[in-house]
């Protein structure tokens, strides 16, 4: 069994991050576990521009997004191993990873592990839409992955379910390529995925984008023949009568990502059924001591700038918890109150000022955020909208936070 | 004109297949006619998937006595030919003094039918087998089990083809007619086959070739069932079947582990006049969850990962009252020709039985001569997932591409693929693969595996990305390529 300081599973944007980080942080004893052939992680079918204003103030495509890391890693020799699937994760005082490669099944002790996996994408089955199962019905990064890494065309009469981001620049992509995209349809009464998405890749191109929609029905025995759309009233129920039949062979679903944790709940760490991610503190430390988490795979985020700057804060405390120094215990929990879909960190230690990672649950306008202990005020974030599909983070100050009392965010 | 056969079997469902590896014991030229283009894409491999014990049919009819048949000789199949089987039980849970008079019922006819191992227990007892389940006392089926039916029914395939069995795909068949010298003539959709014996294993399609025999008048009904798919997680937490006290017809809306650690809800029951229809609709989904509630706690829209639905073809009579199985040799009209119609549950556990039972109906018009190297072994793909952990690194060892992991969820390596893309039916279909190996069949339902293996579906079969089929005629899987040339 080989010996490292620190393993990080997955060299997406998050394990990349972190690895480059932790580097300048003066640990050297990496690696990096990818199962793919090359790092990069999703960022390498992402061909679109838009990624960096927030990390490198230019905007670039995925694949430039991930070489500036990818560079990093080159320049500080950071070792890699790619083709490489972990397959299981054992926590105690040393973590032992279990990974398959060609060239056969290898095990490392560690003294940290970081969760980089990122996350999936919800299905249809997932959803349960009701019909007929034909081929035809791809998940939005499906599609994009056929499209933009091995130049296959998913087809040409298209319907997306879903706003979300990959669903509207697949949108766009499919129609600069010569497929017709019909209509975008979303269950919700707003768009899930960023606005400047909703006029970048459907206004500009004539896409209508209808809410209070959903695919009621899919069907066709063999390729997908059409779906059969519905209205929904305000509890997301179809209007009987509102269905309409939409000719089409291929759905595209861009229906929400699940962060991937089955190797963190194999391994015995706590997950929060809000995020589908680790519960961790403050110091990104998950239940189980010396696993760290970020990324996708704590919770989705919108823009991966925000990925690899939680990836780099993460490396701060990683790189402590390596060099044997003591990270502060987290007593105080942090949960999400009234219209708040999730908070991360889930526990913080009250005695050090943290960044609060939250989505709402519904969008809202000229509110506040309250973080509270009680009823005293640790910290007010004042928005002129708010909507599920931005993630908001907010500077918390320690000096706010007295050190007995749990937090809840909530919206007023 | 193509291929002169002694006995063409049509279908290649897990009747068919049997009746194939069965009649390949004597020396004979068979060949199976399919329309679809693999084995088992009907009423055998949509269902529970459940190996029943035989106390549910009626004492005497040949659904009861194939399938106690079947239950025993389970193991050995197995063992034979490499398929994933588990006598794991089952229970028949019940809460009320009119279920427990039904469950005696149910445990009478089963020890009448030859059943062994049946017993009534109670609370504690039951509560000791499933920790979760609802209900106060159960009857227990120790041998009741699971099996996987696609697997199954490859198995019995592959085996009868090893032994000389050519198998069909893509052939409906149109027209059956008999020529001067008594020989069929069968038109399909792919050219014509001559053959002495006809077996009508269609499944579905029984009534239309029974018709095309010119055995006219059977009044077949589709029973159609939804069923749902839960998430591995939950499959730890369910270590056998729970079924509800059934009625005369119907099993009822049940849990069911699977052999691969998923649990599956369902079935509900609908008759049907379109064999062809699958889709699962919405009220059906919300009625499978409600019913299935009641018997176990876990049930979760947040776990479900697909749904699918299958169809029984079930033979009525005039007043609509389900028949037995109809296995006959109608000389006065179709000579030389086995018809099989209402093959429904419990087919899948009682195939092989059936299959005997077929068999011995030719041998009592023709004098059959044993194929002296009939081998009944055959071994499946090694499964990566399936192995400990020094197993799988001496797979690795002796071939890498079992260290090339392509299915995520299911941990289906390279080495698998290759197998199933390459399997001796010749089947090259995404789904052909899919229920080979599993692959595509986690909760990413593909979502990271399926472009990577119809990569390999193009290199390893020579073919473009327009002609990559997902699972039947007509499912085109890709448009082509996004710009030629490059």
């Amino acid at each position: 069994m080989k010996e490292k300081d620190v393993i990080i599973i997955g060299g997406g944007p998050a394990g990349l991050a972190a690895a480059a980080a932790l580097y300048k942080k003066g640990i050297h004893d990496v690696l990096i576990l990818e199962r793919e052939k090359n790092p990069g992680g999703i960022l390498r079918q992402c061909i679109h521009d838009g990624f960096g204003l927030t990390r490198f103030h230019e905007t670039l495509s995925g694949p430039e997004y991930a070489q500036r890391f990818l560079d990093e890693i080159e320049k500080y020799h950071i070792p890699y191993l790619t083709d490489t699937m972990v397959l299981g994760l054992k926590a105690g005082t040393r973590k032992i990873v279990t990974a398959a490669s060609r060239s056969g099944l290898e095990e490392w002790s560690a003294k940290a592990v970081i969760l980089a996996m990122g996350c999936r994408e919800r299905t249809r089955g997932a959803l349960g839409i009701p019909g007929e199962r034909p081929a035809g019905v791809f998940t939005a990064g499906t599609a994009q992955a056929y499209m933009n890494l091995y130049n296959r065309m998913p087809g040409k009469e298209i319907i997306i379910l879903g706003s979300g981001d990959i669903g509207m620049i697949m949108a766009r992509r499919l129609t600069l390529e010569g497929a017709h995209v019909q209509a975008v349809f979303e269950v919700l009464p707003y768009a899930s995925g960023l606005p400047r998405n909703v006029e970048q890749c459907l206004n500009d191109y004539g896409i209508p984008l209808y809410l209070s929609h959903t695919v009621t029905e899919i069907h066709g025995d063999a390729r997908l023949k059409g779906v059969t759309v519905s209205e929904v009233d305000s509890t997301r129920t179809p209007i009987p009568g509102t269905e309409k039949f939409y000719a089409c062979d291929t759905l595209i679903l861009s229906v929400g990502l699940i962060p991937e944790n089955e190797l963190t709940s194999e391994a015995g760490g706590i997950l929060d059924l809000h995020t589908n991610g680790a519960v961790v503190d403050e110091n990104f430390q998950t239940s189980l001591p010396g696993v760290f988490a970020a990324g996708n795979v704590l919770h989705v985020h919108d823009l991966v700038d925000f990925v690899s700057l939680e990836a780099e804060k993460l490396a701060d405390s990683a790189a402590r918890y390596i060099l044997g120094e003591p990270l502060r215990d987290c007593p105080l929990k942090i949960s999400a109150g009234s219209s708040i879909g999730h908070v991360v960190p889930q526990r913080i230690s009250g005695k050090t000022d943290f960044l609060l990672s939250l989505r709402v649950s519904s969008p809202h306008r000229n509110g506040r955020i309250l973080v509270q202990q009680g009823n005293h005020i640790v910290a007010a974030h004042e928005f002129r909208r708010a909507v599920p599909a931005e993630m908001l983070q907010i500077k918390i100050p320690a000096a706010n936070i007295n050190c007995t009392e749990d937090l809840e965010v909530s919206v007023e | 004109m193509q291929e002169q056969y002694d006995v063409l079997i049509i279908g290649a469902g897990v009747i068919g297949s049997a009746i194939a590896r069965e009649m390949a014991r004597y020396k004979l030229k068979i060949g199976v006619l399919e329309k679809n283009l693999d084995v088992c894409n009907e009423t055998s491999g949509r269902n529970s998937a459940v190996v029943h014990g035989g106390f549910a049919y009626d004492t005497a009819s040949l659904k009861a006595r194939f399938c106690v048949e079947a239950n025993r000789m389970m193991g050995d199949l197995a063992s034979e030919l490499d398929f994933p089987f588990e006598r794991c039980g089952k229970v028949l849970v019940g809460n009320t003094p009119e279920d427990m008079t039904h469950l005696h019922n149910t445990l009478r006819q089963g020890k009448a039918n030859g059943v062994t191992n049946l017993e009534i227990i109670g609370d504690d007892k039951l509560h000791e087998l499933v920790p979760a389940v609802i209900g106060k006392f159960a009857m227990w089926s120790h041998n009741s089990g699971i099996m996987d039916p696609f697997l199954y029914t490859v198995a019995l395939a592959e085996n009868a083809q090893a032994n000389g069995v050519d198998f069909y795909f893509g052939h409906r068949v149109i027209d059956i007619q008999r020529d001067r010298d008594s020989l069929y003539i069968v038109k399909t959709s792919q050219g014509c086959f001559s053959s002495r014996w006809i077996v009508n294993a269609a499944g579905l399609g029984c009534k239309e070739i029974s018709d095309m025999l010119g055995i006219k008048g059977y009044k077949v009904i589709g029973s159609k069932g939804d069923y749902i798919v839960l998430d591995k997680k939950l499959g730890a937490l369910l270590p056998m079947p729970v079924y509800p006290v059934p009625s005369n017809t119907y099993m009822g809306v049940h849990v069911t582990n699977t052999i691969d650690g998923n649990v599956t809800v369902g079935p509900n029951a609908e008759n049907v006049t379109d064999f062809s229809y699958y889709g699962v609709p919405k009220r059906n989904i919300d009625f499978l969850i409600e019913s299935a509630s009641r018997l176990w706690p876990h049930i979760s829209r947040k776990d479900q990962i697909r749904n699918f639905s299958g169809i029984l073809p079930k033979w009525v009579d005039a007043n609509g009252n389900i028949q037995d199985y109809k296995i006959e040799l109608r000389d006065d009209i179709a000579p030389h020709a086995i018809n099989l119609v209402g093959i429904e549950s419990p087919g899948l556990t009682s195939a092989v039985p059936i299959a005997r039972y077929v068999t011995g109906l030719m041998q009592e018009r023709e004098k059959l001569t044993a194929n002296r190297s009939f081998s009944p072994i055959r071994r499946g793909i090694r499964r990566f997932a399936a192995c400990t952990r020094e197993e799988q690194a001496a797979l690795i060892a002796a071939n890498p591409d079992y260290g090339e992991i392509i299915c995520r969820c299911e941990k289906v390596t390279k080495a698998e693929l290759l197998q199933a893309i390459h399997n001796p039916l010749g089947v090259s279909t995404m789904t052909g693969v899919k229920y080979r190996t599993r692959c595509m069949m986690g909760r990413c339902q593909g979502g990271y595996c399926q472009t990577r293996l119809e990569q390999l579906l193009e290199k390893e079969c020579g073919r473009q990305a327009k002609d990559i089929i997902y699972s039947r005629q007509g499912a085109w899987l890709l448009q082509g390529k996004v710009r030629e040339g490059i």
